[in-house]
């Protein structure tokens, strides 16, 4: 088991990723005109709550920065501060900053302070001096956690010197819940305690307030420990009871105020020099004299408990005068009072709580979703031998197995919803991306999102963002019109992106739109001629010019802004969801915008595939990749040299690969006539024809990865179990025809038959 | 066995270290998100000492004590108020709510429990 | 990860699992065997090398085989219906290898095993790290680490 403390230090930083969240929806909400007073606290909170875990972790910059902030927004909690949009432009970037603050103090990293103070200072600039000043004496209340304390150390003072401590409790000392007993006890550890309870201002039963104070105690203590320590027992009742502090050699008692009798024991105290001698006796006089030490003794607490009443609630059953809420510390000697059962009804109370949600380790989950995986084929496999034996569709077995079948899709459903999340927290770290880019090439930009509860695989979020924060920065960059060209064409100044997510079909649909000039689809075309990327002068429909843009290296910004030259393009964006199973496709009107649709798959576990033959071996597929299927005929095939052919199809030449060849199955047949064709998009917007033998079905297949048993395989990307219980191989069909490249022939020399 | 402590705070955090600090000391923690949520954990327990958040939705911490001592039964638990501030107001404003004590966030283990001793006796220890 | 043939002391026993490849009769430390199990056809990976018959389903789990006759310079195994594969545990990871039949399980003393002679030249040695004499027959104790070495994606 890992260290509880560096397991709370990650679960803090989960928190402070849910806090950041809310935090961002409360801004968002305010921005949007939101008044509620919950939604500034909801803010608050956020900021407050990271500031307190912090402290905890001694995350020292978080603590000042979160602390800085929190103070701002208790302006405008208070309602002395009404933030106008500038004021709420900076609270978006001091959330901005402190998520990096986050993000680095999780890393064990801190940030450029001067970053931090430039936007704290405007921060503070929209609060007015007020905030300023309260700034100093701060910072002392957010020390790291220390194990100072020690009350025993180092000595102060000599055994022989002790402390004689005055208590007089006032009544408001009970009603906070205080209890002398406890106070004493807690001196007493700080060495040897002679306490004595002074009883001469009880009055008469009849005259006796049941909530008054009357009793006072004389504690001589014997103990290395400082005047600080000993005011350190008595902290939570400052000011609601007497205290005199004198004793030591002869330490000094200015901070003694209210007290007209202390006193030094006659006894023990010799070199006290402190004021107020005598009285002792006659305070003392008949009162029990006990001498507390630790451990506690059972006597000691008895003679204590014997006082007359003190501040106690309505009459108790027992009849005691004396007693608290607290159990006597006498139970103690009891049979015990709480049974385990007690202990384990008290949880099962603090478990109810009102939104209950468990955190799962992700590892267990992943052996769920593995196991329903096996669950899957396991199925399929028995509905395969059930059809193989013959039974009957009416027989129970065979109805039997439909409910089966049924069931398990339904299982395999919920257990990937498990891993599911909303797409929020992608949709919060693009409008950030949009405020950056937006200030950065000085456009007034709105980001509207939809769908942000919409689910999607937990890690197909993480590995959506990159592509995503590159397709936000060209939208807001290359997209987008400048001020001044969209005042001209009637547009409000203020250009819109607009991010949408959706589920359409058993996929994700996710949808970055701008209303900006839409693409220039003529200088598309001649930037990708004079980059030589396409032949001059050839015939193109409008999709045609703008799949142009996934090419790799392409780019039509005129000139390099401060967001361009990050060496990412949309070809990297399109791989990058082709390697999650999905697809990209833009669309694009002339005037008015761009849309660049994302299509995903649900989970990354299943795969819709085709489930195809070549020379005997069964292979799938991925459909996303599949354009087209068609039946081959031979006089389809040109060759445009050894071994390298190409398939004429619709007046374009596309490039054709036997897949039993290139897998290294069987050399080229003589003729592919009555062979079947699957036409794929390739990484780069082109495409390619793969001959196979025969399609067998379309399904949902579950994905083994073959990386961790065997390793990489070229044009491979991961294996699966079909239903006869015998491994297919699922084709990645990018990296396949990146390796053989419109030869259809030519690479059988290089590849030895491994079956 | 230690006490028995139910500690509100809305933060997850804080309530691990709560959970954590106080385990360790042999306590029996119980635990709620926010003050209502504290009363109804209340209902089915008879605390040693309350320790609660001021800070919090729903219900906040002062509110939380005030009905915490409304009931005659928990007139007089010891209720310690967890703040990050040590301001003198705060303090005298938690007292009047009827507080019995304050921990300063981030709190000391060793001092949370020596507090906790202070107002709500030792258990046994 | 180490073998068990590796531990120092050497006089405690030793199982070995013997089984026949060609006509050659080889073992593996009983402790590295998970399971044996008949022949099923393997799905040949593409690309791979000659030694690796392919990938096959063992309960959900992909399980790359290894025609040892083939890894030990001994020709491709025939498959037929009595070939085993023996599954085994390298590098935190299982195997199977594709044998020709299960003979026996002996027990051996770590004494009893001898370094293989230094010939020159003989794939087959490279793959055999101990020999030892039981009942008159030689016994080749395979070197699994050398059979199946670690490579990408797979923990050391």
């Amino acid at each position: 088991m890992s260290d509880p403390m560096a397991e709370i230090r990650a679960s803090f930083f989960i928190e402070c990723e849910e806090l950041l969240e809310a935090l961002q929806d409360g801004l968002a909400a305010m921005e949007g005109g939101d008044n509620d007073p919950e939604t500034i606290n909801v803010c608050f909170r956020a900021v407050h709550s990271m500031k307190g875990g912090a402290g905890a972790f001694g995350l020292e910059q978080l603590v000042r920065f979160a602390h800085r902030y929190e103070t701002v927004m208790d302006e405008v909690r208070s309602g002395r501060l009404v933030p106008n949009s500038d004021a709420m432009v900076l609270f978006f970037r001091a959330a901005d900053v402190l998520s990096d603050i986050v993000r680095a103090s999780r890393d064990g990293d801190t940030m450029d302070d001067a970053t931090i103070e430039a936007v704290l200072s405007e921060l503070e600039a929209l609060a007015g001096g007020a905030v300023a000043a309260e700034e100093e004496e701060e910072p002392a209340d957010f020390q790291p956690m220390t194990l100072s304390l020690d009350f025993r150390a180092p000595p102060s003072l000599g055994a022989d010197d002790p402390w004689t401590i005055r208590f007089e409790p006032m009544r408001e000392l009970f009603a906070s819940g205080n209890e002398p007993q406890h106070l004493l006890r807690a001196l007493a550890a700080l060495g040897k305690a002679d306490v004595r309870c002074e009883l001469d201002a009880v009055p008469l039963l009849d005259a006796l307030d049941p909530e008054g104070a009357y009793l006072s105690w004389t504690i001589v203590l014997e103990s290395p420990s400082s005047e600080d320590d000993i005011r350190e027992v008595f902290d939570f009742v400052d000011g609601i009871c007497t205290l005199t502090i004198s004793g030591g050699s002869g330490a000094a008692l200015p901070s003694l105020i209210d007290l007209p009798d202390t006193v030094p024991d006659d006894a023990e105290s010799d070199t006290s020099e402190s004021s107020g001698v005598g009285l002792p006796d006659r305070a003392v006089a008949g009162a029990p004299r006990i001498t507390l030490t630790e451990p506690e003794e059972p006597q000691a607490e008895a003679l204590l408990a014997e006082g007359p009443p003190m501040a106690e609630n309505a009459p108790k059953p027992e009849g005691t005068p004396q007693s608290t809420n607290a159990p006597e510390p006498t139970k103690a000697k009891a049979p015990p009072a709480k049974p385990a059962g007690a202990e384990m009804g008290a949880k099962a109370t603090a478990a109810s709580q009102p939104k209950p949600t468990v955190r799962v380790d992700l590892d267990r989950i992943d052996r769920l979703v593995n196991l329903v995986g096996e669950l899957v084929i396991n199925q399929a496999m028995l509905s395969q031998s059930v059809q193989e034996a013959n039974i009957p569709s009416n027989s129970p077995v065979s109805q039997g197995l439909e409910e089966f079948m049924q069931l398990t899709r339904d299982i395999q459903d919920s257990v990937m919803m498990i891993r599911a999340q909303p797409v929020k927290s992608l949709f919060q770290r693009m409008s950030r991306i949009v405020r950056e880019a937006s200030s950065a090439v000085n456009k007034r930009v709105r980001l509207v999102t939809d769908g942000e509860a919409t689910e999607v695989d937990k890690t197909v979020i993480e590995r959506l963002a990159d592509p995503l924060t590159h397709m936000i920065r060209n939208a807001v960059d290359h997209g987008l019109e400048s001020s001044d060209s969209r005042l001209a064409a009637g547009k409000s100044e203020e250009g819109l992106v607009t991010l949408t997510a959706a589920h359409r079909s058993g996929r994700v649909v996710i949808e970055v739109s701008d209303d900006g000039g839409g693409i220039n689809r003529e200088r598309v075309r001649q930037i990708a001629e004079s980059k030589g990327l396409i032949p001059e002068g050839l015939a193109m429909s409008d999709g045609e010019i703008d799949n142009l843009l996934f090419l790799p290296g392409f780019s039509t910004a005129k000139q390099l802004s401060d967001l361009s030259g990050r060496g990412v393009g949309m070809d990297v964006v399109r791989s990058s969801i082709q390697e999650l199973g999905g697809r990209i496709s833009i669309s694009s009107d002339p005037g008015k915008g761009t849309t660049f649709s994302i299509s995903l798959p649900l989970t990354l576990a299943v795969l819709d595939g085709m489930v195809v033959s070549a020379a005997g071996e069964t292979l799938v597929v991925p459909l996303g990749s599949i354009v087209e299927t068609l039946s081959l005929r031979d006089n389809e095939i040109r060759s445009i040299g050894p071994g390298a052919n190409v398939l004429h199809i619709r007046d374009s030449f596309v490039p054709l690969l036997d897949l039993a060849v290139a897998l290294g199955y069987r050399s080229a047949p003589e003729t592919y006539e009555g062979s079947v064709v699957l036409l794929i998009t390739q990484e780069d917007g082109t495409r390619a024809a793969l001959i196979v033998d025969t399609i067998e079905e379309q399904r949902q297949v579950v994905i083994k990865g073959l990386q961790d048993s065997y390793g990489h395989v070229p044009g491979i990307a991961a294996a699966t179990i079909l239903g006869d219980g015998q491994i297919a191989l699922i084709l990645d069909p990018v990296d396949l025809m990146s390796q053989f490249n419109t030869r259809t022939g030519a690479v059988n020399n290089t590849i030895e038959l491994a079956g | 066995m230690g006490l028995q402590i139910l500690a509100v705070d809305d933060s997850r955090t804080i309530r691990d270290m709560l959970k954590m600090a106080l385990g360790q000391a042999g306590f029996d923690t119980n635990l709620a998100e926010d003050g209502l949520h504290g009363l109804e954990v209340l209902s089915g327990l008879t605390p040693d000492a309350i320790i609660t958040d001021i800070n919090m939705p729903r219900m906040d911490g002062f509110g939380f004590i005030e009905a915490v001592r409304s009931q005659p039964k928990h007139r007089a638990t010891p209720i310690l108020v967890l703040t990050t501030e040590s301001a003198p107001e705060l303090k005298a404003r938690a007292r009047a709510a009827g507080a019995t004590g304050w921990i300063v966030k981030p709190f000391d283990p060793d001092k949370l429990v020596r507090a906790l001793n202070t107002v709500a006796g030792p258990g046994a220890a | 990860m180490t073998d068990k043939t590796d531990t120092p002391g050497g006089t405690e026993d030793l199982e070995l699992l013997s089984f026949k490849v060609g006509e050659q009769e080889y073992s593996v430390d009983i402790m590295l065997v998970r399971e044996i199990r008949g022949w099923t056809r393997a799905t040949p990976l593409p690309h791979s090398e000659d030694y690796v018959r392919g990938v096959i389903n063992l309960r959900g789990a992909v399980l790359p085989i290894v025609d040892l006759a083939c890894r030990l310079g001994l020709g491709t195994t025939e498959t037929a219906e009595r070939n085993v594969i023996i599954v085994v545990q390298i590098h935190d990871q299982s195997i199977g290898l594709l044998v020709g039949a299960v003979s026996d399980i002996l027990s051996v003393s770590q004494n009893e095993l001898q370094p293989p002679p230094d010939l020159v030249n003989n794939v087959e040695n490279s793959f055999v790290k101990a020999l030892t004499i039981v009942d008159g027959r030689m016994l080749r104790v395979i070197d699994l680490n050398a059979v199946y070495p670690n490579r990408d994606g797979v923990a050391a």
